[in-house]
């Protein structure tokens, strides 16, 4: 990537819970436009990371910047320039798919014009419009995934993270997700995301790898392979994530 | 002898608008390691719960060990160790007591049944004195197979055990039913990563709330009904539209590190497309027939 504009830049980034390192000294960056795969087993710290550089936490030391802004007292401006969609609450069920976008749309601060505009051309980009009016406790889960992660990018924000998108999703609908996350990225827009499904890694820019609360590992996934000698993302997970200690 | 039969199940929600299960018929071998493949709202839950006498069907019947769902529930229910999709131990008993409270609920001993659980169990034991609730995702999950086991079951129901777990867990469980299938126990469990088919005896795949198919992971395999190219280069995301641009491609999807292609007249397709993405990608790229994947299989059928 040639003139690489930094959108996420993390140095020594540490939070502490106690006696407990749930992220120890991270340092990393990553660059506008590129897809950010951030890995780890189950209580590596990317849940703790994560909620750091969406404003939701406070470091316990080192610094971060993200969209420019400071995670210590800039959190505030940190959260109108990213979107975020978590695996577990996206959307109201009991509002209809028009009604999300609508609500969304106005906690981003959008005028009603620009809401009304943006809804008819994300239910045209999903094909969604026949189903516009229905409540989104009756999309399939695929559906709704689709939608959130539409409705996270409303406000055209910097980057958007994604922790665990597409887990339980159909492996069509899967791949219609990854078709969004790739334009949004050839838009310009930066994706954090987090999966356990390693092919996922695959599509991913760069990759980082956390084993008991430190990066151990972070590159391209071809140059990963390399490094590790192996054939695919899930060895080269396998290879480090073996090697934690800690027991969540 | 079969451990598991489902014989024509139906069964719908909300008035019979939502149709959970539509004719769902299987039999599980004792001692396989039977699994059924589906993304979420195939009907693997219900399934589940009917075999796990908690929920009746419309119709059609069921039996488990030898014993019919609906007459013989109360004895089923001392056979089976069912893990539910949800975490449903008591989130403010610490690691020990909701063990010791599952074996005495059947009469039994943790030290009884100890051999069952002893791999698991070691790895749980560091922590046992921390509260349930205050596990994160692997060790919860390993806990609640334990409590599932501690009355030494013929019968494992695991629903989707796995999801959300990081890949190494997932490993480590599976080792674990591999274990306590030679033991004997016959274990149906369900997920959602089309990866873990392969490491089942047999699997139903299912979306819908209907079987698509049910074969040996490589039964499904050797069905699947065209030939299929894995394709690579260095803009991949170019790759993909020009590669679904061809005028014969039937479909092409994300498979990690390649494209997976199927072409509408298979090989006779083949030299015009890798002429037409010579023409419209530039660069050079990468084409090599491969086998299918599970997950190419389940694309192809639903």
């Amino acid at each position: 990537m040639e003139n690489k504009e930094i959108v996420i830049q993390a140095q020594g980034l540490t939070k502490r819970f106690g006696d407990f390192i749930a992220t120890n000294a991270i340092t990393f960056e990553v660059y506008k436009g590129e897809i950010f795969g951030f890995l780890g087993a189950n209580g590596a710290g990317k849940t703790t990371a994560m909620k750091i550089l969406i404003g939701i936490s406070k470091p316990s030391g080192g610094e971060a910047k993200v969209a420019g802004f400071d995670v210590y007292s800039e959190t505030e401006d940190i959260k109108k320039n990213i979107g975020y969609m978590s695996q577990k609450f996206s959307l109201y069920e009991d509002l209809t798919i028009r009604e999300n976008i609508r609500f969304f749309g106005g906690i981003y601060g959008l005028d009603r014009k620009t809401i009304k505009e943006k809804t008819d051309v994300l239910l045209k980009t999903l094909g969604f419009e026949a189903e516009a009016d229905k409540l989104v406790s009756s999309l399939p889960l695929g559906w709704r995934q689709k939608l959130s992660f539409s409705i996270a990018i409303l406000h055209n924000p910097k980057i958007v993270f994604l922790d665990e998108p597409t887990g339980g999703v159909d492996p069509v609908t899967r791949r219609q997700f990854w078709d969004l996350i790739y334009e949004a990225s050839n838009r310009g827009v930066t994706i954090f995301v987090t999966t356990h499904y390693m092919d996922e890694a695959e599509y991913c820019n760069r990759v980082s790898i956390m084993v008991d609360g430190k990066i151990e590992a972070l590159d391209t996934p071809q140059n990963l392979k390399k490094q590790f000698h192996a054939d695919s993302m899930d060895e080269v997970f396998h290879q480090l994530a073996r090697k934690a200690k800690r027991s969540e | 002898m079969n451990a598991i039969i489902a014989n024509h199940l139906f069964k719908s929600f909300e008035k019979g608008k939502i149709k959970a299960l539509e004719d769902i018929s299987f039999e599980v071998k004792q001692a396989e390691l039977f699994g059924l493949i589906g993304p979420d709202g195939a009907g693997k839950t219900t399934l589940f719960r009917i075999l796990a006498t908690l929920l009746l069907a419309e119709s059609g019947d069921s039996s488990v060990d030898g014993l019919d769902v609906k007459k013989d529930y109360k004895a089923i229910r001392k056979r089976v160790g069912y893990m539910p999709g949800k975490f449903s131990l008591y989130q403010d008993l610490s690691v020990e007591e909701n063990l010791n409270f599952f074996a005495h609920v059947f009469g039994t001993t943790i030290e009884q049944n100890y051999h069952l659980i002893k791999d698991i169990y070691q790895q749980l034991e560091p922590f046992k004195t921390r509260k349930a609730g205050k596990l994160s995702g692997g060790m919860k999950q390993k806990l609640a197979l334990c409590c599932a086991l501690i009355h030494e079951p013929s019968v494992l129901f695991l629903d989707e055990p796995t999801t959300g777990v990081d890949p190494v867990s997932r490993k480590e469980f599976w080792e674990m039913l591999k274990y306590l299938k030679s033991e004997g126990i016959t274990i149906l469990v369900s997920t959602p990563y089309m990866d873990e088919a392969s490491l089942c005896d047999r699997v139903a795949l299912m979306q819908k709330g209907k079987i698509l198919d049910i074969d040996t992971p490589v039964g499904i395999i050797e069905k699947y009904p065209k030939k299929i190219w894995s394709i690579h280069a260095s803009n991949m995301y170019a790759l993909l539209q020009v590669a679904r641009a061809f005028p014969n491609t039937h479909t092409c999807f994300g498979f990690g590190e390649s494209h997976h292609l199927t072409l509408n007249h298979d090989a006779e397709d083949y030299d015009a497309f890798c002429q037409y993405v010579q023409e419209h990608y530039k660069e050079p790229f990468q084409i090599q027939e491969i086998t299918a994947t599970i997950e190419d299989c389940f694309m192809a059928l639903s």
